[in-house]
This record gives C-alpha cells, sequence and structure tokens, in this order.
C-alpha cells in the first residue's frame, strides 16, 4: 500500500514538472509569435514604396526612410567587408596554430567574452579613440564600431568550423607534399567553408540590428547623404529617435523601420541555418 | 625501401644532388618556407589584434574616464546624486537599476530556460526539436530595438492596465516584499525592464543548458531509467548533477547578455536618477543612461563620469562573462577526459 502511494506521488511530480517544462516552451513561444505579431500589424500599413524612395521628413509631413536605408546598408557592408578577413585569419591562427602555446587559447578566451560584451562599450572605444579626436560623428566611425562586432563572430565560428575538419584530411594534404599554408587555405579553410560563410550571416544579422554602438559614432542624418566623413543616418537609430517622439507619423514610421530590420535579420538568420544544414546533410 | 630512406632523409637522398632535397629544388622548399613563415605571422599578428582590442577598450575607457576618477575617487560607486548643472556626478542609481533589472530577468529567465532545455533535450519528439529549437534561438536573433520598441508601445501599456493593479492588489499588502509593488502603475519601470529583459536572454541561457545536457552519456541516462527512474527524476538526479558546471556557465552569459543590455531597457525603464524601493517606480541603468545621455552631455566631467560608467559596465561583465567561460571550459575539458 505504502509503495503503491510512493508510487503514485513520483508519477504525479513527474507529470506536473514535465507539464510546466512544456509550458515554459510555449511561454518562450507566446513572447516570439506576439512581437512578430506585433510588428506585422503595425509595420506592414506604413511600408509602401515611398518609404524606400523618400529620406526621412520633418514631423508633420510625409516621407520614408530611404537614407536610413542607404545608410545601414552601406556601413552593415563595409563593417562586413573589414571585420570579416579580421575574423577569418584570427580564427584562423587559433584553430590552426594557437594548439600549442598561449597566444591561441588567450585570444579565444578574450573572444568569447568580446562576443558577449556590451556593445554600448565598443561604442564609446570607437568614440574616444575616433570620434573625440576628428571632433565630428561619421559614417566610418559607424562603420569601425560595427566592424569590431562582426569579429568575434566570424572568429568564433571560423574557429569551430576549422576544428571539425577532421586531421587526416591534413594529415594527407601534407603527406603529398603541400606546405602548412597550402594545407591550411586550400584544404582546411575549404572545407570549412560553409560554415564560415554560415558565420558570416550572423555576424550581418547581428549588425543589421545594432543600436547602441552607432548612437555615439555614425549618430543620424536627416538628409540623403553618401559622405561617409559625415553623421549618417541609419535604420536603428532612425527607430530608436522616431519610436521616442511624440509625433504620429514619426512613430508609423518608427514600425515600417521595425518590420524592415526584423524581417532583414530573421531572414538571415534562416539563410545562415540553410547553408549549414546543407552542408551538415552533404558530409 | 627507396620510399623509406626518402621520408626518413637518408645519406642518398642527400647525396643525389646538393640543391635537391627529396627531388624538390630546394629554392621551391625555400620559398614554401617563406610563405608559411608569412601566413603564420599574418594569421598571429590578427589574433594578437583581438587582444590588443580588449587592452584598447580598457585604456581608452580609464583615459576618457580619468577626469572623473580624478574629481570623485571611489565615491563615485556609492553616491547617488546625478546633476548636470552642479556637475555632481555618482553611480549608484545607474549601478543599482542595471543590477536589479539584471536579477529579475534572471529570476524569469533561469527556471524558464531550464523547462525549455529539459523539453528539448529528454520530452520533444525528434522531428520537434529542430523547429523549436530554433524558434527558441530567433528570439536571441530579434535585435534589442524591437524589444525595446514594443515593451514601449505594446507591453508597457498591458503591463499597466492588467498586470500591475492586481500586483498592487494582491502582493502590496504582504509583508517585506510589499514595498516592491507599490506606486502607481505606468507600465514602464524596473520591473518591466527585468521582464523584458527576461524574454530576452531566454535564448541565450536554454540553449547552453541545451547543449551541456546533451552531453550527458546516454548509459548513465539509460541506468537511472532502468532503475526505474521517471524522467524527471532522471532530470533532478542525474542530468543537473552532472552538467551543474555548465548550467552555472550557462547563467552567468545570461547575466552577462543582461547586465550590458542597451536599447531595451532605455525604452522601457523610464529613465530617471532616483533610487526607490518599488520595482513599479522609473530607474536607470547604466547602459540606457549612456544611451540617453552622452550624445547631449556637455562639459568634459558630466562626459567623463558618463565613460566612467562605462567602464564599470564593462568591467562587471567581463568578470561575469569570464567566470561563465571557465565554467564551460571546466565542463568541456571534462568531457573531453571522460570521452
Amino acid at each position: 500500500m505504502h509503495t503503491a502511494a510512493l508510487y503514485r506521488r513520483r508519477r504525479i511530480v513527474n507529470f506536473v514538472c514535465l507539464g510546466i517544462s512544456l509550458l515554459t516552451v510555449l511561454f518562450g513561444l507566446f513572447w516570439l509569435v506576439w512581437i512578430l505579431w506585433t510588428l506585422f500589424a503595425q509595420g506592414l500599413g506604413s511600408l509602401n514604396l515611398s518609404t524606400l524612395l523618400q529620406t526621412t521628413p520633418p514631423p508633420g509631413s510625409t516621407g520614408g526612410l530611404a537614407n536610413a536605408i542607404f545608410g545601414s546598408l552601406l556601413m552593415s557592408l563595409l563593417a562586413t567587408l573589414i571585420g570579416t578577413p579580421v575574423g577569418i585569419l584570427a580564427g584562423t591562427y587559433v584553430a590552426e596554430y594557437g594548439r600549442r602555446g598561449w597566444l591561441g587559447p588567450a585570444t579565444r578566451f578574450i573572444n568569447d567574452i568580446l562576443l558577449s560584451a556590451p556593445s554600448i562599450v565598443i561604442g564609446l572605444f570607437v568614440y574616444a579613440i575616433y570620434v573625440a579626436i576628428v571632433k565630428h560623428f561619421s559614417g566610418w566611425a559607424g562603420t569601425f564600431a560595427l566592424s569590431l562586432i562582426v569579429i568575434p563572430v566570424v572568429l568564433k565560428t571560423t574557429e569551430n568550423m576549422l576544428r571539425l575538419v577532421p586531421d587526416s584530411m591534413r594529415e594527407a594534404a601534407a603527406a603529398l607534399g603541400a606546405p602548412q599554408w597550402i594545407v591550411i587555405s586550400f584544404v582546411t579553410l575549404r572545407g570549412a567553408r560553409a560554415g564560415i560563410i554560415t558565420g558570416i550571416l550572423l555576424a550581418v544579422a547581428r549588425i543589421s540590428g545594432e543600436t547602441a554602438p552607432l548612437l555615439f559614432t555614425a549618430l543620424n542624418n536627416q538628409f540623403w547623404s553618401t559622405n561617409m566623413n559625415a553623421p549618417m543616418a541609419n535604420l536603428p537609430v532612425v527607430i530608436f529617435q522616431f519610436a521616442m517622439s511624440p509625433y504620429q507619423d514619426w512613430q508609423a514610421l518608427a514600425w515600417g523601420g521595425a518590420l524592415l530590420i526584423t524581417l532583414a535579420v530573421l531572414t538571415l538568420n534562416i539563410l545562415a541555418r540553410v547553408v549549414f544544414a546543407q552542408k551538415s546533410s552533404n558530409t | 625501401m627507396d620510399a623509406f630512406s626518402h621520408t626518413l632523409g637518408a645519406p642518398q637522398g642527400a647525396s643525389l644532388s646538393r640543391r635537391m632535397l627529396h627531388g624538390i629544388p630546394e629554392r621551391l622548399l625555400k620559398r614554401q618556407h617563406l610563405y608559411d613563415l608569412a601566413f603564420r605571422s599574418v594569421t598571429r599578428l590578427f589574433a594578437a589584434l583581438v587582444l590588443a582590442l580588449l587592452v584598447g577598450i580598457l585604456i581608452s575607457l580609464v583615459i576618457g574616464s580619468w577626469p572623473a576618477i580624478k574629481a570623485y575617487g571611489p565615491g563615485f560607486l556609492v553616491s547617488a546624486e546625478w546633476n548636470p548643472v552642479t556637475e555632481k556626478f555618482g553611480a549608484l542609481v545607474p549601478i543599482f537599476g542595471t543590477l536589479v533589472t539584471s536579477f529579475i530577468s534572471l529570476l524569469i529567465g533561469i527556471p524558464v530556460s531550464f523547462g525549455i532545455a529539459v523539453f528539448l533535450t529528454e520530452l520533444s519528439p525528434l522531428w520537434m526539436r529542430r523547429p523549436i529549437g530554433t524558434a527558441i534561438e530567433l528570439l536571441a536573433a530579434i535585435p534589442s530595438i524591437i524589444y525595446g520598441m514594443w515593451g514601449l508601445f505594446v507591453f508597457a501599456p498591458i503591463f499597466a492596465d492588467h498586470v500591475q493593479p492586481w500586483m498592487i492588489e494582491h502582493l502590496g499588502p504582504i509583508w517585506l516584499v510589499g514595498p516592491l509593488f507599490k506606486g502607481a502603475p505606468q507600465g514602464i519601470g524596473m520591473l518591466s525592464a527585468g521582464i523584458i529583459l527576461a524574454v530576452m536572454v531566454i535564448p541565450f541561457i536554454a540553449s547552453v543548458m541545451r547543449d551541456v545536457f546533451e552531453v550527458v552519456p546516454a548509459m548513465l541516462k539509460e541506468s537511472a531509467y532502468a532503475v526505474g527512474a521517471t524522467t524527471w527524476e532522471v532530470v533532478w538526479n542525474v542530468v543537473l548533477p552532472y552538467t551543474k558546471i555548465g548550467v552555472v556557465g550557462g547563467i552567468l552569459l545570461g547575466l552577462g547578455r543582461a547586465l550590458g543590455e542597451t536599447m531595451a531597457v532605455t525604452f522601457v525603464i523610464g529613465n530617471a536618477h532616483r533610487l526607490g524601493t518599488s520595482l513599479f517606480s522609473p530607474g536607470n541603468s547604466i547602459a540606457s543612461a549612456l544611451a540617453n545621455e552622452f550624445t547631449e552631455a556637455v562639459g568634459g566631467l558630466y562626459t567623463s563620469a558618463l565613460i566612467e560608467l562605462g567602464l564599470i559596465l564593462f568591467l562587471i561583465t567581463f568578470v561575469v562573462l569570464a567566470l561563465s567561460k571557465i565554467l564551460l571550459y571546466r565542463l568541456a575539458k571534462r568531457e573531453g577526459l571522460l570521452t
């Protein structure tokens, strides 16, 4: 009788705890659905052709986000171009040469911290070493800040993907007489290519939504500007400014911009997963 | 025989020709050796650059905050004053806000993440693991400014109209915790910021927990099942003790994220330099103070005080994240030894 009661109690505990576990998953999904639903409901209405073609308006008149979209695209592109080679080369060192010695492990450790470090501090850093010295906000400063966020992401994935390449491939290439730099660039890096592309896509996704590092670097620009040495409009900061404003039409544009950014970021994330999944199923 | 003598570098190879080694012209070998050296040095340089970046951040922040450090000394950390007009600054309010909102986020985030990780590793049918895992990870992909906007325009009004009045009525009179739930239901404030932060850290903590749960050897779990343990007992008595280092590492990673989160908090915390006992009262975090005031700060000392706030934030997150990484490495190392 006693054991039957014990048995029942254990089953009930099990049932309740696993039920709670299921609820937590629903809790997590609930926020995702709610946020996405809000974005579509609020953002779709203010997205049209003029959003893409006109520049940010003064309060009370119509306009679009063209300058902000252009600025975001330009700065993200340049930041990716600067950050990616640095990340790949440093990741190559950590994975290929850094297995012994102190520099490899130290870089890996510091990089893991930089990966999660507050991005606003990156903004402060670029402000201190660049903006404060040239005494004006600029597109280049924003680009530089974003590239510092790209580096850790690309470094981390490059390193992880290179480690997945079996050593037997390195040994096979070396046994054929290939020097190490050829082994690395034509065998291991090539083998890890899909994974590295995934990392780059994730890095682009990450910087396209970053606001904090741009606040003190690129700032914002109300007008169409292609001058990288002047303050440059960008979607996140425009969203921040417009959403915090009391004007209805600015807030509507902010929702449109928010939807655009989120769609871009989620598409990049899903694309990255598809690239990686294809690669994994091939091997 | 011939092949062996070649790889061993036997005398025949050398006597064949002075200018050839294993049949390769020495000149070519030398050039390849040079390329090797160059390639190695270049990658090494960029690896060192990452270390230099960290050192550079620290040095530049210390230099930038030097005037404030000199002016206020260690008293900066405990002073609650923040007055740009009289140039009296103290970091207590932002530090307090940062810690309180992060604490709330962990209070909600840890159990939820644990539940999600348990579901993904033990409960879910195989075909559901990937889509649900991806969906949870997408929560981390949504930019923080979106969380902020949504928090301000959608979450805060609902929270103020439906949840806060209930909390004031039911939690307010309780002894000791009551004061936490007093004040006007404005929707924005420390509690709202903490709740939104929780949603933001859940994907980070959950994915670390899932990853460490997956390394538990199947044999251990199966042994427990074989002696009649329920799924929950396996999770609680086998999986969790085995992975507790990693779980703590994951929690610290989430904490590191929460401490430095900027935009979402800036939108909903209320941005008031005030120290209140109520979680409903508006406050300020280090990151939100920076985001709001930095570009408008005039006067060297004001800017410098804000940079010092940034330095404090960087040091706190550095310690938390470093601890997290050390714990996770330790678990990974143990795994390496065991398998």
